[in-house]
């Protein structure tokens, strides 16, 4: 309060030479282009700033643009490479943020996958692949393999393309949407029993009784508003489980969509938190982005130690008490399963309610035999099959009930 | 150009003092947050503190008030948090009784009586916008709040003036130094989020914790004070499911001097004992064994 009580004027700004402006401009491009929230607000603050003497030293304006700049803990940790980068020439060295993610961000595959795609969606990207159906395993990745556990981290890729086939992700959405709503009506209804009467607004009955003298009679009052259910899905996306990835990300994609509140974790030796990339406006980025993040996708399964980075890393964030966790998975784990046991326990304190829906389930003859779901089972509202969009339809009346 | 220089020494100036006026109230800056305190003087934003439970968030909003020698007003956010509960609410005894009182007269002029200031209840934001020093506003734990609620203080912030529909609109007498602190258990709204200046606060390094230590706790010698800063610093590194936060190593350290210690190596036996300050779940307790404390009593020269 002390300093400078008065808001820099236009002669002021005036000393910001053009020179600067257009550089400035430049970086605010480049922080845009990274994600950064910018708009023309904390370009004219920027300026302000360099006219009052902030740019005297580069770690000064460093310091002092990151405050500006910065909205989120991810753009805080970027925020000092991109600046060295441009305005002081450095290289840029990149962190990745996403717990959990691909350690090298250089995937041969993610060029391959540009090359090949040259539109993100449409009828032309419909036509150069196969309509894949639901029932039908066509994933290549699930070809001539073995259904069970498997050690051997597979670093080759699940083809998230098929995602991008409009039909089915317009049913992938329609089920979303329809399971949102009727888990949200329920949640609705149990608030309202749990409730012991309606509040007194005491404010508005006051406001319309002066006419009877201030004696309460006609009373007005209030309701609590219902909150919206958050749905966290983890997704089993080992080798064991290539048959389904396909179809359980398009649901996460409509869940992402429809559920007001939401996230999405795909596992398998690793976990990697995919609400941000799948929410990416432009397909093919967040194609690109999930390719990354899904590396090693398609090999063996640490269910247990998946669930522990989740626990520690993003349970905190993610669960509140209205939270219900999906977890995909046919259970089949490579790890500990007595590891597993203790991280079900821990979600289970944490969280309103878990259901593990698992495709072997539909399997004639199958047994929940697997030592991972047998640790698992005890802490689990609902144990559920489910390998097509269909069969998740058909889950609709058991998942309203949670 | 000579202009820019003086202002240059202004704000280094002023950089500086907010470092030791902080000091000077218990609270050990780092240069970065100096930096935010007076870019959030220059430039008018609230400054919104993101980190984890106890890394002090709230302590440098207790600190700031403290440098300006002014009040700190504070806003607790929880969910279900609203606009009776944190801008001004009517003081519904005072109305029925003055209700009472009246009656029989114009009902209009009662209606008139009863909406008056003299009938209102400052809740903290619109206290915040009404003193005529600047006081700094703390919302505390803004990511506890819902939605909407995040949507109101955001038109708030923007144009600091309150519209009561029994009395009009309340401009603001002066503009408050507000202090956002989140915990992250919620995604807060990009919009609120370009409003602020951004600070992220860590637990602070070694050499600072030290300082912070000798700062608030009398009687923390230097020696002691860095060694339980090492020692936090290695149980940090332990895969712990809460981990310390600053105002936990205060307890310890206070718990400490409280003994009589001076040095940890003399007292194995009661450091591992008084860990109970650090550690705050069944889980971590069971954790951190005898074996383990030793070990990390070892590394701290």
């Amino acid at each position: 309060m002390s300093c400078c009580d008065t808001t820099p004027g236009y002669d002021e700004l005036d000393e910001v030479s053009r020179l600067v402006s257009t550089k400035l401009a430049a970086f605010l491009r480049t922080l845009r282009d990274n994600g950064f929230a910018v708009g023309l607000h904390e370009g004219r603050d920027a300026a302000s700033l360099m006219a009052a003497g902030y740019a005297a030293r580069p770690g000064l304006l460093r310091s002092a643009f990151k405050h500006l700049f910065s909205a989120r803990k991810a753009d805080w940790e970027k925020f000092d490479g991109l600046f060295d980068a441009f305005w002081l020439g450095k290289r840029v060295r990149s962190r990745s943020v996403t717990m959990g993610s691909a350690k090298s961000a250089n995937s041969p595959s993610l060029k391959s996958l540009r090359d090949t795609r040259a539109e993100p969606s449409g009828s032309e990207a419909a036509t150069d692949q196969v309509p894949s159906t639901d029932e039908a395993p066509e994933n290549r990745a699930g070809e001539g393999r073995m259904e069970g556990a498997s050690r051997a981290e597979n670093l080759s890729e699940i083809d998230f393309r098929k995602m991008a086939d409009p039909e089915q992700i317009e049913q992938a959405h329609a089920v979303a949407a329809r399971l949102a709503k009727a888990m949200r009506a329920r949640l609705t209804r149990r608030d309202q029993a749990r409730r012991r009467g309606y509040r007194l607004d005491l404010r508005r009955t006051i406001h319309s009784n002066i006419s009877h003298g201030g004696v309460p009679i006609s009373l007005i009052k209030r309701r609590r508003k219902p909150k919206p259910l958050r749905l966290v899905v983890l997704l089993d996306a080992s080798g064991s489980m290539s048959m389904y990835t396909g179809v359980f990300l398009r649901f996460i994609h409509g869940v992402l969509d429809e559920f007001r509140e939401a996230e999405a974790f795909l596992f398998h030796t690793r976990l990697a938190y995919v609400s941000d990339a799948m929410k990416e406006k432009d397909s093919a980025r967040a194609l690109d982005r999930l390719s990354i993040m899904a590396q090693g996708a398609g090999g063996g399964t640490r269910i247990g130690e998946s669930l522990q980075t989740f626990n520690r890393w993003h349970a905190a964030r993610v669960i509140h008490s209205r939270s219900c966790v999906m977890i995909v998975s046919d259970g089949y784990e490579t790890g500990d399963a007595a590891l597993l046991g203790r991280e079900m326990a821990a979600l289970a304190k944490r969280c309103r309610r878990i259901v593990w829906l698992n495709p072997m389930l539909g399997w004639q003859g199958y047994a929940p035999e697997a030592a991972g779901i047998k640790a698992a089972l005890p802490h689990i509202d609902l144990y559920a099959p489910a390998n097509t969009l269909q069969s998740l339809c058909a889950l609709e009346p058991y998942l309203a009930k949670l | 150009m000579k202009r820019s220089e003086e202002e240059n020494a202004s704000a280094m100036k002023t950089r500086e003092d907010i470092a030791t006026a902080l000091a000077a109230s218990g609270y050990i800056a780092d240069a970065e947050l100096a930096t935010a305190i007076s870019l959030m003087q220059l430039l008018k934003r609230p400054l919104l503190l993101e980190g984890e439970a106890g890394v002090g968030k709230t302590e440098v909003a207790k600190a700031l008030a403290a440098a300006h020698a002014t009040e700190l007003i504070r806003l607790q956010c929880y969910e279900g948090l609203d606009q009776s509960a944190a801008l001004y609410e009517w003081n519904y005894q005072r109305q029925l009784l003055s209700i009472q009182a009246h009656r029989g007269e114009d009902a209009d002029a009662i209606e008139h009586q009863i909406f008056s200031e003299k009938y209102l209840l400052e809740r903290p934001l619109l206290a915040a916008i009404r003193r005529d020093k600047p006081p700094v506003l703390l919302i505390d734990e803004i990511d506890r709040a819902d939605d909407e609620f995040e949507a109101f203080l955001l038109e708030l912030l923007s144009d600091f003036q309150v519209s009561i529909p029994e009395l009009g609109t309340i401009k603001a007498v002066t503009i408050p130094h507000v202090v956002l602190t989140s915990n992250g258990t919620r995604e807060l709204s990009d919009a609120l989020r370009r409003r602020c200046l951004y600070h992220y606060v860590d637990y602070p390094d070694v050499d600072r914790e030290a300082r912070i230590i000798m700062a608030r706790i009398e009687n923390a010698g230097a020696s002691l004070s860095l060694q339980i800063a090492r020692l936090v610093e290695g149980i940090r590194k332990e895969e712990l499911r809460k981990v310390p936060g600053v105002a936990e190593t205060l307890d310890w350290a206070a718990a400490l001097v409280g003994l009589g210690v001076r040095d940890l190596h003399d007292t194995p036996e009661l450091v591992h004992e008084t860990l109970m300050c650090l550690l705050k779940t069944h889980e971590d307790r069971s954790r951190v064994t005898r074996e383990v404390s030793e070990r990390l009593l070892g590394k701290v020269a």
